[in-house]
């Protein structure tokens, strides 16, 4: 079929076995917290086992998301054999060689400071080095992702891109420009000290850079899960897209709104000036804009589709929706757990009631129900979509495919809601583990257990998971007609040019960039404060 | 792929953005800095605090440089301190607990304090004081004490009890130091220690390793019946034998 195929394989093989090492990892954490397990005797065990679920679930699992499904939307949208197919494979050994370096110097116990780095705290400069190069591999499929993008239009002169590509383009640029932040912390902050050269780091430039990228980075997470609502869902429940244009307005948005927003993770930081926090509060608000668009056009969608089966009265046509269909469900169940963390993110992002919740366990609830939730539930509808294209075989095991998405559902609404309320009630985050006989601790104790009992549905699920596509693979080989996405409601609408080109969209990005993030930058810059660096390197 | 004026696009999406920058920025920049319960100076003020100037130059933090220590300790500090002084001593450790620890123990790097001489406190608080030894945190809270309040703490600190070492206390078993809340087993260490102890707990450091493990497993068997409250048969009852052997040869081993 297409010349990426052994490529795209190679990308999600290995981006889920990654994935099911690191979410059993997330269990045991849950379980040694929980009073079913005494207090762990060593906690440095317990801060290494958050810092690889952190960088495998962060950095590796979703980088080769975004770039196994770039590809293949590469291939099948623009229909043409994807160039620089030997460049890809070089990203994806050194993304394998940078992970390798990275989880191996936190195995080893050298790199016990969470994925967001946390300077002071310096590890192992292997472990930065391996998420360099983890970066340098994403950036390699930006580069093709724009080539092969350039290639098509020079064919095609005058043409819409198809949305498809135009949306993992988007998230490319984004992600080329949010990884920014982070690789200036590391390369400029933290390797010179992991590297004996410098003994002090200032740790308040090295949180403003890390938010920089360390919101956008969500988005990033969140394109291949959008483009799968937006391309995939529809033609998969016999649907049409309600309006290309809204789609793509909505990639645009992301692209300008993702990036100048980090600084609502540092409400708690003395050294931004207040402004600035509010400038960044109101930008978060414009963020939820694109999001609402998509809600609203995918259920439009939806709708459009169980009308053509149809569906009557004003919420009748539910009824007549494919239920049985994994592609279904996993967008609606999807869509609840995007609602109830979207609505608990607006919380985090106002600057006054992020004070209440702030380094509490309701963050952790809160990005676990957005991304493992919402996000990660489509990433398995992704799967399923491209793997009879991707290995010839037919998937037909749609019972377990339910159960699956149910079962990850189930899992993380258990798992999630009580870690708010446990933040609600005090509970701080990134504890290796609890005093339950304290009476002010004790209440906090069965928020604990809900989350080991919502864990193993989660790891069961993943299980299963894997499972499905192994039995994918060993399926009887079959004929399968050509790969296709989803259909707009108006297929021949015109496109505007300004919704086909990315230069406005970028330039607002950078703009935003330098506006938002430039002062300060600068005053740290020139306050030169520093912190001695403490290494956790053995 | 008409495109009906491309360019109009292209500034409207600018324009909206930039209106959405400007008024963010005068209600985060101008309103809400004016409106605040300790705005100070005009809007130009305002707007440089918004933005993270720092107004009035950075905080002194320097210390001057050591002078030579001029301590005299009181010869009565030599001798323990009263029941009065003692509890005055512990009152003022309130401002110490965050770094030193509740009981003179820190988890924080900072030195312990429990048992320590009570000359050392008394000499090393009256040279930060002095400037005769320097330190950000120490020189501003010792800047503010009299010196009965140093003599008070001073015998506070010897008064409690000492500790083994870090590396002692991460070396115990873990039925010692956290007990096993799942078999609802409390730690040995809450009641028989030198950290804490419970009217009626024996001192068990050193203890030969055969009588205590005799006794654990009397407790457990339920032959043995005079701790008050069933306290060890609860505990020694979800004991196995060898977590008994364990614990009697942890005990044995230690100094007495």
């Amino acid at each position: 079929m297409y010349s990426a195929r052994r490529l795209v394989l190679a990308h999600f093989w290995a981006a889920f076995i990654v994935f099911f090492v690191a979410i059993v990892f997330g269990e045991w954490q849950m379980f040694v917290r929980s009073p079913w397990h005494a207090w762990i005797d060593i906690p440095e065990h317990y801060y290494r086992s958050v810092t690889g679920h952190g960088t495998a679930l962060a950095y590796v699992f979703p980088t080769l998301i975004a770039m196994g499904f770039g590809y293949s939307i590469s291939e099948t949208s623009l229909k043409r054999p994807l160039l620089g197919l030997k460049w890809a494979w070089i990203a994806f050994w050194l993304l394998m060689i940078g992970a390798a370096m990275a989880v191996g110097a936190v195995a080893t116990g050298s790199a016990s400071v969470l994925y967001t780095f946390y300077p002071p705290l310096i590890a192992s400069p292997f472990y930065y080095l391996g998420v360099v190069l983890v970066v340098v591999g994403s950036w390699i499929w930006v580069a093709l992702m724009a080539l092969n993008l350039h290639a098509w239009r020079k064919e095609h002169p005058g043409h819409a891109v198809p949305l498809a590509m135009y949306a993992n383009v988007a998230g490319a640029f984004l992600w080329a420009w949010t990884a920014v932040g982070a690789a200036l912390e590391i390369l400029v902050q933290i390797l010179p000290v992991a590297l004996g050269l410098r003994h002090t780091i200032d740790a308040g430039l090295a949180r403003v850079l890390f938010s920089w990228t360390l919101h956008a980075i969500v988005y990033f997470w969140l394109m291949p899960a959008y483009i799968a609502f937006y391309t995939i869902v529809p033609r998969a429940i016999g649907g049409r897209l309600y309006s290309d244009t809204m789609a793509r307005l909505s990639f645009a948005l992301f692209l300008v709104f993702a990036m100048p927003i980090g600084i609502h993770h540092l409400f708690a930081d003395p050294q931004v000036g207040s402004g600035f926090k509010f400038i960044h509060t109101v930008f978060t608000g414009m963020v939820a804009v694109p999001t609402l668009l998509t809600v609203f056009t995918i259920c439009a969608s939806v709708e459009i589709a169980a009308r053509l089966r149809g569906g009557r009265g004003l919420v009748g046509w539910l009824k007549a929706l494919p239920w049985e269909n994994p592609a279904m469900l996993a967008p609606a169940l999807s869509f609840v757990m995007l609602g109830l963390g979207g609505a608990g993110g607006l919380i985090n992002m106002s600057y006054q009631l992020d004070s209440t919740i702030h380094n509490t366990q309701w963050i952790t609830g809160h990005f676990h129900l957005i991304f493992a939730g919402a996000i990660v539930i489509m990433y398995f509808v992704i799967a399923y979509d491209l793997w009879p294209h991707l290995t010839g075989r037919a998937l037909i095991s749609h019972g377990a495919m339910r159960l699956q998405l149910w079962l990850w559902f189930i899992g993380m609404i258990i798992m999630t809601l009580p870690w708010h309320l446990a933040g609600l009630i005090g509970m701080p985050r990134r504890m290796a583990y609890f005093d339950y006989s304290n009476a002010a601790i004790a209440p906090e104790a069965w928020t604990v257990m809900a989350g080991v009992v919502g864990g193993a549905l989660v790891v069961l699920s993943g299980a299963l998971f894997l499972l499905i596509l192994l039995r994918g693979q060993r399926a009887p080989v079959g004929s399968l007609p050509e790969y296709r996405y989803s259909v707009a409601l108006h297929p021949d609408a015109p496109v505007p040019k300004i919704l086909n080109t990315f230069a406005v969209w970028v330039a607002l990005m950078i703009a935003l960039t330098v506006v938002n993030y430039g002062m300060p930058i600068g005053e740290l810059l020139t306050l030169k404060t520093a912190v001695p660096a403490i290494s956790v390197a053995r | 792929m008409s495109g009906a004026r491309p360019r109009n696009f292209a500034l409207l999406a600018s324009l909206t953005v930039a209106v959405v920058f400007v008024a963010s920025f005068l209600v985060g920049f101008i309103l809400l800095p004016q409106t605040q319960q300790n705005a100070r100076g005009g809007w130009w003020q305002a707007m440089c605090r918004a933005a993270g100037f720092v107004q009035s130059g950075p905080l002194d933090t320097r210390i001057a440089p050591p002078a030579l220590s001029s301590v005299v300790v009181p010869t009565a500090l030599t001798q323990t301190g009263t029941p009065e002084q003692i509890g005055r001593g512990a009152t003022l450790s309130l401002r110490c607990t965050m770094c030193h620890g509740a009981a003179g123990l820190s988890a924080a790097d900072s030195p312990n304090l429990a048992g320590q001489y009570a000359d050392v406190v008394y000499k090393q608080l009256r040279d930060y004081q002095q400037g005769a030894r320097a330190n950000v945190v120490m020189t501003t809270l010792a800047s503010t004490l009299s010196e009965q309040n140093i003599v008070e703490l001073s015998y506070f600190y010897a008064y409690l009890p000492r500790a083994g070492t870090h590396a002692a206390l991460r070396d115990a078993p873990a039925l010692v130091r956290v007990g096993d809340p799942m078999r609802n087993i409390a730690p040995c260490g809450s009641c028989h220690s030198d950290r804490s102890r419970k009217a009626g707990a024996p001192w068990l450091n050193g203890e030969p390793s055969a009588y205590v493990e005799k006794q654990l497993q009397a407790f457990h068997s339920q032959a043995r019946r005079n701790d008050v409250n069933a306290d060890m048969r609860n505990v020694a009852q979800h004991l196995k034998p060898e977590e008994i052997s364990a614990l009697a040869n942890y005990y044995a081993g230690l100094a007495p």
